[in-house]
């Protein structure tokens, strides 16, 4: 039916897609999730649809959010990244360690972190490339490694940094976020940019959906694929600075199985496993949709085991709708 | 015999196919027993549609359909196999991990106590295989490991090997050598004396005139005619009923311009790796340099050489003027130095399928459309791909919609769009208009020719010597991976080509076949 020659006229009568009513309808989906949620938990408890609530919910999430942004990229590839949460730990204690023992300043100190983590990063990246090895399997020695080396480096003691770092994770006065979570936000906007309007983002939904054909029209794979593992790597080096800067302390123990919430908030916001699809924006509301669906089950008093239940269903039937919407989609 | 051939095999009256239009308005169609019948029409006219109604992929919205007189309405792919109804698609739908016996005999494996019996699976197999004369492939090599044209004669020999009153062959010598044609139609007229009905779509009309009783056109969902096939004379008339324009004829009857310049824009010499032997050729500015071949010959693989895409082992390449030799190590050595490819596998490596016309049009032509710091202009590149569209004739809803919905003929057109963006002095078509519809296919062949009048230099491929003859200006034959022979227009022949492209095989077998095509 698409081959039949249609007129001119009835062709450009077709209304062109993207524009604001088009974006507003492609995050439609994911907002009236989180308006549910957002209302089921403010029918449930007096305290949800508060001031504090949010503060609670923005100040918690920097970390995963911007790791979630950067497994929204490795997704979109056709890879995975299970290695965030041990880079995490491993910064953290790269950070610890600089601070603490040797008494350097935060500003010295954070760019050693920072580059630590995107060194892994690449490493994870240049290994799965060049050597063909699936990044899972890669990721996954890298999620051992990691997590090793933190322990090594900090002798298994968490490290108290104290005031210098936490102003990071604190609202700034007269504001209710914290520098963390604005910062997040500005990489959830540069990561959506990066995605959408550049080169390097459209090779990277090009690769996830066929990297030979990819590389039969004469475009190199592989620095781009290493790209966004270092990137990776780099979000995992500067979700340490602000997990860090939560907490006040630098562990060895922290984020494990942080990985699962990021891949988790990427499939919520509709990001494929198979890559060649994904929204860093939509991330954003999957993060979100995890952050009120933990808050707000602690509001009304649901026990930890309550909580991870409730989570696996609502990450099942998040992911359920946007299969149904995906073939309305087609079939449209 | 005579009386069999009268009797109706198959009846559909008045059937319709609604998706979110009606793509089959009210078709109805008539099959013999003991009769080929083609369908025809332009992609997206409904054949495949029809053609999955009967074999059960899809059901009908409206109408009936009679079986042997009997009543049918298959509920599934199974029921419609059980009546007898059998239909080997376009795409292969081989498993190629796992062998060609178990690929022959899915769903039917011999069993001893729920335990596969395996010498008996291999030996059923065999029986199949040596039955249509494939008797080169082992019943234990993986499927994955024949070439298209073998997995493609394996999926009709496995179709034959069911209950088979009604064979249905979409496009089945898309994928095929003229040998392995030859052998697919010998034994077709077998099943046409047995009484088997087959409907045989296929854009080859040649093919049509050679082998089918009559034909069948649809235009749009909607029946035209149905007429024996000897009423079109020559059969190339057809194509008016199909698109319903006169000029059809007249462009594949058009004087070819030959417009070859003096420089040489590509040479190679030596050209060896993987199946290639030591090809040597040349091609010139403005030229359309075929390369005709039997379905293994190397002539893919010498396109991938070329293009950096496999690993050469020997040989040279040079380009325009330059008197330094280059080698490609990767496509994209090759794209910087001027060259374009369009493959032979759209979907494997030439289209991001689920990805838009937009995105696929512009994706090896992105730095030509970025500002600072390479963010894509959005507005020029969707200018400039709705420019593409319009030149091409893309039939798309907008450029928005994704590839993998588009018909063959228009995924093609993409494939082919995404290099013109790009200004390339040499252009490798593999299979260009294999599988697509009419109308699609001369606006390629009339690409070609605008390309020519840029002074491209064009390698084009094809396994269709009509295509050859019809757009070149010299055509190189390839067999068992060496260039054995070239002609320039006025010396060409097709049992000139035809002997030569069996020349470096030397088995029996092949030789024989070779004797019997006209």
């Amino acid at each position: 039916m698409t081959d039949s020659p249609a007129p001119v006229n009835e062709l450009s009568a077709v209304k062109p897609r993207g524009g604001l009513t088009y974006s507003v309808f492609q995050y439609a989906g994911l907002l009236g999730v989180l308006v549910l949620l957002v209302l089921i938990f403010s029918l449930m408890s007096n305290h949800f649809l508060s001031k504090q609530t949010l503060v609670t919910v923005a100040n918690n999430i920097p970390d995963l959010l911007v790791i979630s942004v950067g497994m929204t990229l490795v997704l979109i590839i056709g890879g995975i990244d299970l290695s965030v949460g041990s880079l995490l730990a491993l910064s953290s204690a790269v950070l610890g360690v600089f601070m603490v023992d040797w008494g350097w300043p935060l500003w010295a100190a954070v760019p050693i972190c920072l580059g630590v983590g995107a060194l892994c990063g690449m490493l994870n990246g240049v290994i799965s490339v060049k050597a063909g090895i699936p990044s899972f399997i890669v990721t996954l020695g890298m999620l051992e490694m990691a997590r090793g080396s933190a322990y090594l480096l900090t002798d298994s003691q968490t490290k108290y940094i104290g005031s210098s770092i936490e102003w990071i994770g604190v609202p700034v006065k007269g504001l209710l976020f914290s520098p963390a979570f604005l910062l997040a936000l500005v990489i959830v906007a540069v990561g959506q940019y990066l995605l959408t309007r550049t080169v390097f983002g459209r090779y990277c939904v090009a690769i996830g959906t066929n990297a030979e054909a990819v590389r039969m029209s004469g475009i190199r794979t592989a620095p781009c694929s290493i790209v966004v593992f270092t990137i990776s790597g780099l979000l995992c080096g500067l979700a340490g600075v602000m997990q860090t800067s939560r907490l006040s302390t630098a562990d060895p123990n922290a984020a494990v199985g942080l990985e699962l919430s990021a891949i988790a908030a990427c499939v919520i916001g509709g990001t494929s496993l198979m890559g060649g699809r994904g929204s860093v924006i939509n991330t954003f509301f999957g993060v979100l949709i995890i952050a009120v669906l933990q808050t707000g089950l602690a509001q009304i008093g649901a026990t930890d085991p309550i909580k991870r239940v409730i989570t696996g269903a609502v990450i099942i039937v998040a992911v359920l709708l946007d299969a149904a919407r995906q073939r309305w989609k087609r079939r449209e | 015999m005579t009386g069999d051939t009268q009797s109706l095999r198959f009846q559909a009256r008045d059937v319709c196919k609604d998706y979110v239009v009606r793509v089959l308005d009210g078709v109805s169609f008539e099959l013999r027993a003991g009769e080929i019948h083609a369908l025809l029409g332009a992609n997206g006219a409904g054949k495949s549609t029809l053609c999955k109604i009967i074999s059960g992929l899809t059901p009908a919205t409206k109408g009936s359909m009679l079986l042997d007189g009997a009543p049918y309405s298959p509920v599934d792919k199974r029921f419609a196999e059980s009546h007898g109804v059998q239909i080997v698609q376009q795409e292969l739908n081989l498993i190629p991990t796992l062998s060609v016996a178990e690929n022959l005999l899915l769903g039917r494996y011999p069993q001893r106590w729920g335990i596969i019996d395996r010498r008996e699976l291999h030996a059923q197999a065999r029986v199949a295989l040596d039955r249509f004369g494939l008797t080169e492939i082992r019943t234990d090599q993986s499927a994955g490991s024949l070439g298209v044209g073998q997995q493609q004669m394996l999926e009709i020999a496995a179709a034959l090997d069911r209950k088979c009153e009604l064979l249905i062959l979409d496009e089945p010598t898309a994928a095929l050598s003229a040998g392995e044609t030859e052998r697919l139609f010998a034994r077709l007229d077998e099943l046409r004396l047995r009484g088997v009905g087959i409907i045989y779509i296929s854009h080859r009309l040649d093919e049509i005139a050679r082998i089918a009783d009559r034909l069948t056109v649809l235009r749009d969902g909607k029946f035209v005619s149905t007429h024996a096939v000897s009423e079109f004379q020559p059969i190339e008339r057809v194509v008016d009923l199909m698109t319903g324009e006169t000029q059809a004829v007249q462009h594949a009857l058009a004087e070819h311009t030959n417009r070859a310049m003096e420089q040489t824009l590509i040479r190679v010499t030596g050209m060896t790796g993987g199946p290639v032997r030591d090809v040597n050729f040349s091609v010139h500015a403005g030229e359309r340099y075929g390369i005709a071949g039997l379905v293994g010959a190397g002539r893919t693989e010498l396109l991938r050489l070329i293009f950096g895409a496999d690993r050469v082992e020997r040989g040279e390449l040079y380009l325009r003027d330059e008197t330094a030799p280059c080698r490609f190590h990767h496509p994209h050595e090759a794209v910087a130095a001027k060259l374009a490819m369009v493959t032979e596998d759209r979907k494997q490596n030439g289209l991001l399928l689920s990805q838009s016309v937009r995105v696929n049009t512009t994706l090896t032509s992105l730095d030509l459309l970025t500002g600072a710091a390479g963010v894509i202009n959005r507005r020029r590149e969707a200018a400039v791909v709705e420019a593409e569209r319009k030149r091409l004739q893309i039939h798309a809803r907008d450029i928005e919609q994704s590839v993998g919905t588009l018909s063959g003929g228009n995924q093609q057109k993409v494939a082919v769009a995404k290099w013109l963006l790009k200004d390339a002095d040499v252009f490798l078509f593999d299979e260009p208009t294999r599988g697509i519809d009419v109308a699609a296919r001369r606006n390629i062949h009339q690409l070609f020719d605008q390309l020519a009048e840029q002074g491209k230099a064009m390698i084009i491929v094809s396994s269709d010597l009509e295509e050859l003859f019809e757009t070149c200006d010299r055509i190189g034959v390839m067999s068992a991976g060496r260039l054995v022979s070239e002609y320039a227009r006025a010396d060409w022949s097709y049992d000139a080509i035809m002997q030569d492209c069996f020349s470096g095989y030397s088995t029996p077998e092949r030789t024989a076949v070779s004797g019997s095509t006209p």
